[in-house]
């Protein structure tokens, strides 16, 4: 079983508890200066400070995948990462995936597989399976079963899920 | 050719009609009082007034359809597939139809009165009533229009044709149409005319969920609202004994500024914060003593007094035909077998959370709840406010299971908001949402069974359950009324540890018990599994036993089909298949689990189901519950499993608690029986026999039995490497 992660210690965070840090975010292509607590992740970041509620909270722990965005193109799991240590850093949400009304073509094999039932976990199976392509390693479904297990679907929606995936890198390849 | 209905509800008391001012027509109808019955209906349509309705259909005047969809979306699809049928009667285009959760963009604020239990099933006749009694009336309005009789008018996609080549869109006879009584009779479609019952639809949310919109109770926020981090016993049977509020607050006002209140409530305390990490976090450092004051129960204390109570004679009886101990006593075997399960929390995706405003005029309530009415009540009554001052809002939810049937999370919300006098929202952490209680809770049965010339002569099942026992249709299930001697008792034991409905309840364990049993029985009767199966539910045709629940012609048709279609009887190299079925919520389910091994573990790699469950509205929305409840069946069977030691609860989170990946995840392939018969619901019947089906694989891999859940524990892997 995976090692409960480690958050930021107490003392640590008492330390940076007195002052915010600026920092500079692309967040879905916009540029902005955001001034964060120390021990704010990326997670409640989004929601809570810039009211992006798309990436969604599950456990808070990083066993869940819930949370997962796109960080300068890779999928991390926001509610592990601390913004500060972010500056600079481009972040792509779900909210940010459609250019206007063109659909993400992963999006839109979510909607030809209906690979959900409550959606809940849906915008992070989405960001995942973006950063499972980027990564370039997945070649079976086999591989894709393996590399998308962070994503925990409740509902069981995987088979269709899957289907997505496997679509999506096909297109890819094409 | 349609059908002439003439309904057992009168549609006068559920549907209502009204012209509205912009243009278009509102019908108004009371979709779960009109599944009651006659006599629990109000006598007289004039004493409702539209706040009494629950969902309505909007014709606008260029013929768009809107329905607002009274049921709260937990995921099994019912937002989608109650519109579907109310559209295929009316005769509209799905793509003309709009699909929006009530409340209603009127003036009026329209309280929700909908119960999220009531099945497809249920609404099935008064839905289908809905949309033709409206059909109707845009039909007369017409050919009160042209002069012409109603039944030489046609409609098609919202269009209605009459004599003479004469057509009018539905959006032109609106206006004409409020004005109309409600027909007292209506035509209903033969199923096979049905244009949008059977398609796969699209979950009407779809959109909105892919591109991240803000649906879920997590993602609702108002301006000033706090959010409340609660504090609970950490162990079930502790309360809280000793709290100083005021030293608490000085201390964590110091190192979280953004804390602006502490309450205490019953055993509780709430921490108020502008953001969830700091409430959260300063929930941690409060300091609060908490004493026993009822017993410190383990789960070793569970499975003792659970198998003595097995062993005891202290049963209700639920079912008794003929004398199971005769047969036992002449049997010239006797089969007896235990099976045992754990406390499953829910862990819905979204963990638990609710918004509640507590103003002196009215109570504001917004957030992910599967019953609104009966929790707008709960809220009315601990606040000691009238009804009529709650306004309950549902959001989209984030999984249900069970979970959100019961409106703790609403109350706490509700009380906290009114001592603080200020909006809140209380939010669970996983850690919370695990260890807050309401499980499904560990059961033991005992089933024995008497063979004598070969045949099966008596069959006794005994349930020993934590604080309750199984709903009274169980014990008519099968092999209810295919056994000559037959009986079923029931005992359960009282404890502090809160438990509920959980995903196919009592069933969700029964039914691998019982189909484990069954394959065990067969080899000691040294006959074919699935003949078994068939021979014995051959007893049951033509029997006049009116408690029978389930249709033994329905599951032999499943039991073929599965066999036929999984190649259950064919040998494979190293695929091992197991064999289940079973009959819940009224649908007939069949499936053949196939288990390889890999590294010497059993791995479940596929699974295929036949699933009897009448006529199938959305085939899309259909497949995905299916596949999820095997999936879930599959995983929880395999690693669910929540221990307690002294009241407390052993895991809090995903990494000491299993749910099953993508990884783990079987291949699903379903198939359904082909009939007319009305619908049965489907988020919770291929659950059950999912369990069983692999235990039976996994026996014919590895040469071992499973009697306990999960199997990943009960399991000598040892063994199977050796
Ligand atoms: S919320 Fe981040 S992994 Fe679960
Ligand atoms: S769709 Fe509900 S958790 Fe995945």
């Amino acid at each position: 079983m995976i090692e409960k992660p480690h958050r930021p210690n107490q003392a640590a965070e008492a330390a940076f508890s007195i002052q915010k840090h600026k920092i500079i975010l692309t967040i879905n292509e916009v540029e902005q200066e955001i001034k964060v607590d120390a021990w704010t992740t990326v997670l409640d970041l989004l929601r809570e400070h810039l009211h992006l509620t798309g990436t969604k909270k599950g456990c808070d722990h990083g066993q869940c995948g819930a949370c997962t965005v796109l960080m300068d193109g890779t999928r991390i799991n926001s509610c592990l990462t601390l913004a500060v240590m972010h500056d600079g850093a481009e972040i792509t949400t779900v909210e940010g995936l459609a250019k206007g009304e063109q659909l993400h073509p992963v999006q839109e094999a979510f909607i030809e597989q209906d690979a959900f039932q409550c959606g809940y976990c849906t915008p992070g199976q989405i960001c995942s399976a973006i950063g499972l392509i980027n990564e370039g390693k997945a070649k079976t479904p086999e591989d894709i079963r393996d590399l998308m297990s962070g994503n925990i679907c409740r509902c069981g929606a995987y088979n269709n899920i899957l289907k997505v995936v496997q679509e999506a890198l096909e297109r890819e390849r094409s | 050719m349609a059908v002439r209905s003439n309904n057992k509800f009168s549609r006068r008391s559920f549907l209502k009609v009204t012209g509205l001012a912009g243009g278009g027509v509102l019908i108004g109808f009371n979709l779960f009082s009109a599944c009651k019955s006659d006599t629990e209906m109000p006598k007289d349509i004039s004493e409702l007034n539209f706040n009494d309705f629950n969902a309505y259909i909007k014709i606008a005047d260029n013929g768009k359809v809107t329905i607002f969809s009274p049921n709260p979306e937990i995921g099994q699809g019912v937002k989608t597939s109650m519109p579907m049928i109310i559209a295929e009667e009316l005769d509209v285009a799905w793509e003309d139809v709009y699909v929006q959760q009530a409340p209603l963009d009127t003036e009026k604020y329209v309280r929700q009165v909908a119960g999220g239990s009531q099945s497809i099933r249920a609404s099935w006749e008064p839905l289908r009533q809905t949309g033709a009694s409206a059909r109707q009336m845009l039909i007369n309005a017409a050919a009160a229009g042209w002069d012409v009789d109603p039944g030489e008018c046609t409609t098609s996609n919202g269009v209605i044709t009459g004599p003479g080549g004469n057509r009018i869109g539905y959006g032109e006879v609106v206006k004409d149409a409020a004005g109309l009584e409600v027909p007292e009779e209506v035509s209903l479609k033969d199923p096979k005319d049905f244009k949008i019952i059977g398609k796969d639809i699209r979950n009407v949310d779809i959109n909105k969920i892919i591109t991240g919109k803000p649906l879920y109770g997590l993602d609702y926020s108002e301006e000033g609202m706090l959010i409340a981090s609660v504090l609970r016993p950490p162990a079930f049977g502790q309360e809280l004994a000793d709290f100083q509020k005021l030293e608490n607050f000085d201390a964590i006002k110091k190192d979280h500024p953004g804390v602006v209140d502490i309450i205490r409530f019953e055993n509780k305390i709430a921490v108020l914060a502008k953001d969830t990490w700091t409430a959260m976090k300063a929930k941690k450092t409060l300091q609060a003593n908490w004493q026993y004051a009822g017993n410190p129960e383990s789960t070793e204390d569970h499975d003792e007094i659970l198998l003595g109570l097995l062993d005891g004679n202290d049963f209700q009886n639920m079912r008794k035909d003929g004398d199971v101990e005769k047969a036992f006593s002449e049997a010239d075997e006797v089969l007896e077998r235990t099976y045992e399960s754990p406390f499953l929390p829910h862990n819905c995706m979204e963990p638990m959370n609710f918004f509640a405003n507590v103003t002196d005029e009215k109570i504001h309530l917004v957030g992910p709840i599967q019953t609104p009415e009966g929790t707008a009540n709960q809220v009315a009554e601990k606040l000691g406010r009238p009804l009529e001052e709650v306004h309950l809002e549902m959001t989209r939810m984030g999984g249900g299971f069970g979970r959100r049937l019961y409106g703790d999370f609403v109350l706490e919300a509700a009380e906290i908001s009114s001592l603080a006098k200020k909006p809140v929202k209380v939010v669970y952490s996983r850690e919370d949402d695990m260890t807050a209680g309401v499980y499904r809770p560990a059961i033991k049965y005992r089933i024995k069974a008497a063979v004598k010339d070969g045949k099966l002569t008596g069959y006794h099942l005994k349930e020993a359950a934590v604080n309750s026992n199984m709903y009274n249709l169980i014990p008519n299930f099968f092999p209810a009324g295919a056994v000559e001697n037959y009986q079923v008792d029931v005992a359960n034991y009282q404890s502090n540890i809160t438990t509920g409905a959980w995903r196919a309840p009592y069933t969700n364990f029964l039914a691998f018990a019982e189909q484990s049993f069954f394959d065990e029985l067969a080899e000691v009767m040294q006959v074919d599994r699935v003949q078994l199966h068939l021979d014995l539910l051959e007893k049951v045709k033509g029997s006049t036993d009116d408690r029978i629940q389930y249709s033994p012609e329905r599951m032999q048709n499943v039991i073929k089909t599965v066999v036929e279609k999984s190649g259950f009887k064919n040998q494979q190299e190293g695929v091992y298949k197991g064999f289940s079925a079973y009959y819940c919520h009224n649908t007939h389910v069949a499936e053949v689990a196939e288990v390889v091994l890999e590294n010497g573990q059993p791995v479940t790699k596929k699974v295929t189901c036949v699933v009897d469950c009448g006529i199938v509205v959305n085939r899309l929305g259909a497949l995905n519950q299916i596949e999820g409840g095997i999936v879930d069946g599959v995983g929880h069977a395999m690693y669910g499993d929540l221990t307690f030691t002294d009241g407390k609860p052993e895991s809090d989170n995903f990494h000491n608690y299993q749910l099953i990946r993508m990884m783990q995840a079987p291949k699903v392939e379903t198939h359904f029986i082909e009939n007319n018969l009305s619908p049965t619901g489907l988020g919770e019947p291929t659950l059950p026999v999912a369990g069983g089906a692999v235990a039976n694989a996994i026996k014919a891999a590895t040469g071992q039995r499973i009697y306990k859940q999960p199997f990943i524990k009960h399991l000598d892997t040892k063994e199977v490497i050796g």
